[in-house]
């Protein structure tokens, strides 16, 4: 079981989390112009990498705000959180 | 076993009576089930797995092969406790059940509990590492927990009889744990064990809260509590365990491991008549020492190595005990019950066996750190060819191991690890500094000789030797796995089943993988073990369900009209965690009836149903339409206060996620309203989009579904009820359109009206605080009595909307349907909004996606029926769609339903078949609105 | 009997321990039942002889032997029930074709329904399944506790019973005897089972795969076949190309062992749970998956505790049961909880993957598929509609079931 960092609340256990996959991919801003395979890509394709990965975690039994975590998937060292808005370097 | 009056740590003068097998034993106060049947001169506990052969106690610990029994009666009843652990006492009901336990056949009478806790360190273990760890910690001023198996702190200081600072090492012992009883941040949990270690310092501990009295005596008190503990640091101090040496019938009752005789003197006063030893190191010797000391005959030690010459080997020799090096017992003997009757040693280059008669072996090949909670959280070992034991290769961060769970041997050299340990894992946590710390005590411990590589007695016969004692594995299986080409200890593992045992084969597990690289020629190293899988002890169901049982498991929600439904016989349905209503039967009414009535009277006067499980979520602020429209198919921006619009939401993948009702309150204010078990979902979603794609837009986001409850009056009688209810209110059609908003005072309370019908008939939604739920309920019901009012409940209310042809999410869609497929085309507007893309993939443009469609069937069907084109078919038979609504339809006279085919809305007219496990049925395909097509009844 | 038998393994030889050759007609990359099933079927079906599966561990480490063992054939869509139920005829016959008492035991599995949406969803899925020839039936809570008594019925449960859906043919085998028997299989068919052999690289030649770059060095292939569950996507980035699937921990325990109490398999979406009896005695349970992407082969001891409160609510006399040993395997979903069998970017490289919770089940028609797409370089018809390519069509086979409860 994590413990991790809301940005906001400080150190919770992560039942109070939801998790929401990989950090960074917006939702396209022209939908329309993109190909069937830019779409599929934005729709379904995810980094799924092992090592250090940006994601999102939504603090849902707290204050509810979504914010980025900088963990290890393949030792689950968490490096540290970060806002919405910044960049994984941020992460403490 | 005898009994000696003057030793061991129990109380001689309480007995304690208990049951066994159905026969009664007594025992002493601080005796295990182990010790008191030992001392009762209970030998053989049972037979063994595959070829019942006598198997008796093999050591002191949990780490026993054998000593499992079935505890407790009647629906307490519970298999395979550790016999070792369960402490004699009063009333105790025990049975020999050694590999096999029974499950009880009721509910538990007993409770578990659990507790959070938060530490700077953690100690797992209160032996000479552990206690001197959490000393250290604690005098540094870190906050910490110590945690042991046994109702006393102590560990193997209790299972021997050393000396620490010239003093008994239990008392010093027993001085620590005074020392940290007195720190108020100190918590010391004896009866407790450290089962498993997660990420970021999550321990999880069991303590036997009250398991060691009767149930008589529990007072509710929990039997077990599981402690969760966000720690900073944990010290792992868990000690080594013994493992065995393999020869023919080493698995004999009487055939011990030589540090478990030991613990039995020491701990219980408990010694055999005449006692070997057999070696492959120095420790054993302790063994032939203390026995010797306490009056024991000990004939000989057998000491693989060829020339012992330890300080142990020459206090033994001292002591006028024999000791034979270079050689080996390479059988036993027994009596008429199969117990320990003599053992047969032979010299290791050759010679004659020579039986010396004895009723105890103690065996000892050697300690294995015990490494665990190391390894639960990846921590790795590496095998040391000097100390011939797996030891920590490296360590995880926060996760430290003292004294033998390092690998570290010899008390005082385990007491000054575990001290150094302690102060580093103080500092870590911000508190002191180790190298600034209190002097660490000395570590003089008698230097000990090499332990010798030594597992199995060359020439024993394979057949009847075991490496496996819990599994029946012999070397023989053993060697027949190795034959057969596997070269992986897992291979091995899984083949013959070594070390899969209750107790997971801690004494068996080492031997195996060191036959395994013999075999090969390979450096054992390379061969390794089988991985150790958490937990580090056995845990109950119960324990980690703890609490959340019953209703407990998931809370259940009501709305505050929820007791009258209750007083008035509904039935319930569960939608999500909400209880609704289903329908409202009357006396001497099944469902089918109490539906068609209930239906009849929505349609032909007036009915009134709880709609407060509606999920409700309040969109603020100045951008909040534009909010709306970017998430919603149709448009929400253009709605002017005080009116009403309907609303579809898809997933990026333009599936159709949600619909409801959107009203708008005031020109910077809506409230949209959700599925009842969307909503949640429907809140994370738009936070979602909210805070990550969209923070410019100045909109706020609350539920306020536990806020409001809301009544739905609703039928060609609605007016007349909302009138009787709200005088100062204005229903006429002029006044109050259909999808308009009022605020209003209804029944004295202040009130959300609105027009809005899932029904197609007249209706009004009455929504107030949901605290005046009740009150607003039972005064329309009053209201409604002139007009033949009818509560109706979530089963009506499906039928009427089916037959209007309003689809249900979840149920006429499963998350592959589109609006379009629905037939929304009017409602998926020519702006951009979440999902829009997908619409136009090349698989949500063919021209034979299935449909919704009403369907008018020659007999209702089941929901959920299949649909094929042809009466005459052979399985398998392509399906062209399914049933996703079915019911009887009071207006109608007959049964319909909503199905999805391919195809479907150019099918309409055209017969299909639902073949059914009676028969096949015809179904036409018809417009879904099957009842007032024109819509010309909503307005009354 | 012969304390030596342990009923379960009797072959006397299981496979050798060769060195790589320099060159393979087609190498298997991934030693777990998938890429030994595949292995079998291209020698056995297609009588291609001269291949190897390269495995980075030993063979079964992974999944093999993370899972509960549950075999079913009772998927709603066509495509997935084709599939299934493919495997599980091969299931059938795979103990005397094989040679190797795997302990298939068809107890039948029960998947519960507690509201009306279950119920409705269950129905849908029997008839679906009866008229694909799926063996199914629709029982209700009296008919629910006639066929496994120790099910807490009572209508006044948080989560009461309404009924379930029946498999009869469905039930369990043993995962490590499936490992010795598929092993067994390949060696005496001549494939080279080739262990601590971990793959570091995928060459390409123009968009063709020529061979491997691994720690035993290069291996020369004309063929090449991914099998490789929850690590796929670090092999298909060597070559050059992404997979839509996320890695999770997927966690699940065994208990201690205990006389028989449970006669079939037990499965429940709503209150999450699935469990069975081995033949020894000991329970089986499969907990949900952890939500977070990982590689560490483990996940929360929350989950578990979550795990035991499901079960507790159908099995109340579990209580005194003890969970011995808990596990997390890696498992590799896609978007629609459907597998990718079939063809890549890269010309002569095959991909298998993305069976997330239901790898053990499909391992013989899992092998047959991509057997002949490796064989013939076109998907079999029943692995036609798992491409890769359906993400961008749309075309998916969404096994998540229906969408939320919802009113």
């Amino acid at each position: 079981m994590f413990q991790i960092r809301c940005p906001y609340c400080g150190p919770r256990d992560e039942p109070e989390f939801k998790y929401g996959g990989q950090a960074h991919v917006a939702y396209p801003a022209d939908p329309e112009a993109l190909s069937d395979e830019e779409w599929a890509r934005f729709l379904f394709f995810r980094d799924n990498s092992k090592g250090r990965y940006a994601e999102r975690w939504n603090h849902a039994a707290g204050c509810r705000r979504w914010f980025n975590v900088v963990r290890d998937t393949g030792t689950h060292e968490l490096v540290g959180s970060y806002r919405v808005g910044e960049q994984p370097e941020a992460a403490r | 076993m005898r009994r000696l009056p003057d030793r061991g740590r129990v109380d001689h003068d309480q007995r304690v009576a208990f049951s066994w097998d159905g026969r009664a034993v007594e025992g002493l106060r601080g005796d295990t089930l182990a010790s008191a049947l030992l001392a009762s001169g209970v030998l053989v506990l049972g037979s063994s797995v595959l070829m019942s052969r006598p198997r008796g106690i093999v050591g002191d610990g949990v780490t026993d092969p054998h000593a499992f029994a079935q505890v407790g009666a009647g629906d307490r009843t519970e298999p395979l406790m550790r016999m070792h652990e369960v402490e004699a006492h009063d009333g105790l009901v025990a049975e020999s059940r050694l590999h096999q336990g029974i499950l009880p056949t009721g509910p538990d009478p007993d409770r578990f509990e659990k507790r959070h806790a938060h530490a700077d360190v953690v100690v797992a273990g209160a032996g000479p590492a552990g206690l001197a760890a959490a000393l250290a910690a604690a005098e540094q001023g870190a906050r910490v927990i110590l945690a042991d198996d046994h109702p006393q702190l102590g560990g193997s200081l209790l299972g021997e009889e050393l000396l620490l600072d010239d003093r008994p090492a239990h008392e010093w012992a027993r001085h620590v744990e005074d020392a940290l009883r007195a720190h108020p941040d100190v918590l010391v949990l004896p009866r407790t064990t450290v089962v498993n270690v997660g990420d970021q310092g999550a321990v999880a501990l069991v303590e036997r809260v009250s398991e060691h009295v009767a149930p008589e005596h529990r007072h509710g008190r929990a039997l077990r509590r599981l402690w969760q503990v966000r720690t900073r640091e944990l010290v792992v101090a868990t000690g080594a365990t013994e493992r065995s040496l393999v020869f023919a019938d080493n698995d004999r009752p009487g055939v011990m491991l030589a540090g478990g005789v030991r613990g039995l003197l020491h701990r219980y006063g408990l010694v055999p008549e005449r006692c070997v030893v057999f070696t492959a190191n120095d420790s054993a010797y302790r063994t032939a020492i203390d026995l010797v000391g306490a009056g024991v005959e000990v004939p000989c030690v057998v000491d693989v190595r060829p020339d012992p010459t330890g300080p142990l080997a020459e206090r033994a020799r001292a002591l006028g005990i024999a000791v034979r090096a270079a050689s080996a017992v390479i059988g036993t003997d027994g009596d008429a019950e199969g117990a320990l009757a003599g053992v047969r040693v032979v010299a290791l280059d050759g010679g004659a066996e020579e039986v010396v008669a004895c009723d105890v072996l103690a065996v000892s090949g050697g300690w294995d750190p015990l490494m665990d909670l190391h390894h639960h959280v990846g921590g790795r070992a590496r095998w040391d060819a000097e100390r011939l034991c797996f030891v920590p290769d490296g360590t995880v961060p926060g996760v430290h191991l003292a004294g033998s769970a390092a690998g570290v041997f010899g008390t005082e050299a385990c007491r000054r690890d575990g001290h150094l340990v302690g102060l580093v894992a103080a500092e870590a946590t911000g508190h002191g500094s180790a190298a600034d710390g209190p002097d660490a005590p000395a570590a003089r411990d008698a230097a000990e000789a090499p332990p010798a590589d030594f597992v199995v007695t060359p020439g024993t016969d394979p057949v009847h030797a075991f490496v496996d004692q819990h599994r029946d594995v012999t070397i023989a299986g053993v060697e027949r796995a190795l034959g057969s080409g596997i070269r992986h200890v897992e291979h091995l593992k899984r083949y013959t089943l070594v070390g899969t045992g209750t107790e997971q084969g801690r004494t068996a597990k080492v031997n195996a993988g060191r036959m395994a690289a013999d075999r090969f020629a390979l450096p054992f190293a390379e061969v390794g073990v089988s991985n150790a899988r958490p937990p580090a002890q056995p845990v109950t169901f119960g324990a980690l369900a703890g609490r959340a049982l019953g209703e407990r498991f998931d809370p259940v929600r009501t709305t505050s009209i929820h007791p009258w439904h209750v007083a008035h016989g509904a039935v319930f349905e569960d939608v999500g965690q909400w209880k609704r209503p289903w329908y409202f039967p009357q006396a001497g009414e099944d469902m089918d009836a109490a539906v068609l009535r209930e239906c009849r009277a929505v349609r032909e006067g007036v009915g009134m149903m709880d709609a407060s499980t509606l999920g409700k979520i309040d969109v603020k602020g100045a951008d909040a339409g534009e909010f709306l429209d970017r998430l919603y198919t149709g448009v929400m921006s253009t709605l002017k206060p005080g009116r009403a619009r309907y609303g579809v939401m898809c997933k990026a993948d333009g599936m159709v996620m949600d619909d409801g009702v959107v009203l708008r309150l005031a020109e910077d204010r809506f409230l949209a309203t959700t599925t009842t078990g969307g909503a949640a979902g429907v809140l994370d979603w738009m936070e979602d989009f909210l805070q990550t794609e969209w923070p410019d837009l100045d909109v706020w986001l609350t539920s306020v579904t536990e806020q409001w409850a809301t009544v739905a009056i609703v039928g060609p009688k609605a007016r007349e009820v909302m009138a009787a209810l709200a005088p100062q209110l204005d229903v006429r059609q002029d006044a109050f359109k259909f999808m308009q908003l009022e605020e209003a005072v209804v029944a004295g309370i202040e009130a959300r009206v609105a027009r809005i019908s899932f029904s197609g008939e007249l209706a009004f939604e009455i929504s107030v605080p949901m605290t005046w739920g009740l009150a607003l309920w039972e005064a329309v019901f009053a209201a409604g009595q002139p007009f033949g009012i009818t509560p109706y409940g979530t089963e009506s209310m499906h039928v009427l909307r089916a037959e209007k042809g309003y689809f249900i999410v979840g149920q006429e869609t499963d998350g592959t349907v589109t609006p379009l497929d629905l037939g929304l085309d009017w409602m998926v507007a020519d702006k951009e909004f979440v999902g829009r893309r997908s619409l136009r993939r090349s698989d949500m443009l063919r021209d034979d996606r299935k449909q919704l469609v009403g369907i008018l069937p020659a007999e209702r069907l089941p929901e959920g029926a299949q649909l094929v084109d042809d009466a005459d078919f052979e399985i398998p038979v392509p399906m062209i769609g399914h049933v996703t609504s079915s019911y009887d339809s009071a207006a109608l006279g007959r049964p319909f339903g909503l199905a999805l085919v391919r195809r479907g809305r150019d099918r309409i007219g055209e017969t299909i078949y639902a073949p059914l496990q009676h028969g096949t049925v015809a179904v036409e395909i018809v417009d879904p609105v099957l009842f007032d097509q024109e819509g010309a009844r909503r307005d009354g | 009997m012969d304390p030596n038998e342990h009923a379960l393994h009797n072959a006397p030889f299981l496979w050798r321990s060769p060195e790589p050759k320099a060159s393979y007609e087609a190498v298997v990359v991934g030693g777990g039942l998938h890429g030994l099933a595949t292995a079998y079927y291209l020698a056995k079906n297609h009588g291609m002889t001269d291949i190897a599966v390269v495995e980075r561990g030993w063979i079964g480490n992974g999944n093999a032997v993370r899972n509960t063992t549950i075999i079913r054939s009772n998927y709603l869509w066509d495509e997935s029930a084709a599939m299934y139920e493919h495997a599980l005829k091969l299931w059938e016959g795979w103990t005397d074709e094989l040679d190797y008492e795997i302990l298939f035991s068809q107890r039948g599995v029960l998947n519960l329904a507690h509201n009306l949406h279950d119920v409705r969803e269950s129905v849908r899925r029997v008839e679906a399944n009866r008229l694909n020839g799926v063996d199914a039936e629709w029982l209700d809570a009296d008919q629910v506790r006639e066929f496994c008594p120790i099910i807490d019925v009572s209508p006044d449960a948080r989560y009461p019973v309404m009924g379930a859906t029946l498999q009869r043919r469905a039930g369990i085998a043993r995962h490590d005897a499936v490992i010795f028997a598929l092993g067994r299989a390949c060696d005496a068919l001549g494939v080279d089972i080739i262990q601590g052999c971990e793959v570091t690289g995928i060459d390409v030649v123009d968009g063709r795969v020529t061979g491997l770059q691994t720690s035993k060095g290069r291996i020369g292939a004309g063929r090449v076949g991914l099998v490789a569950a929850g690590r796929t996507s670090l092999l298909t980035a060597m070559a050059g190309f992404d997979v839509p699937i996320q890695s999770h921990p997927l966690q699940a325990l065994v208990s201690e062992v205990y006389e028989q109490v449970l006669n079939c398999v037990v499965m429940s979406n709503a209150v999450h749970v699935y469990v069975s009896q081995a033949h020894k005695g000991e329970l089986v349970m499969g907990a949900g998956i952890d939500a977070f992407n990982s590689y560490a082969q483990r996940g929360g001891l929350h989950v578990i505790e979550e795990q035991m409160a499901a079960g507790m609510q159908l099995f109340p006399h579990f209580s005194r049961a003890r969970v011995l040993r808990t596990w997390g395997g890696i498992v590799d979903v896609c978007p629609d909880a459907s597998p990718i069998v079939g063809l890549t970017p890269v010309e002569n490289l095959y991909v298998n993957c993305g069976w997330g919770t239901g790898g053990f089940k499909a391992t013989p028609g899992s092998g047959w598929v991509m057997a002949h797409t490796i064989a013939t370089g076109e998907p079999h018809e029943l692995n036609r509609p798992f491409s890769l390519t359906r993400f961008e069509t749309g075309e998916l086979i969404d096994e998540h079931g229906a969408a939320a409860v919802a009113h």
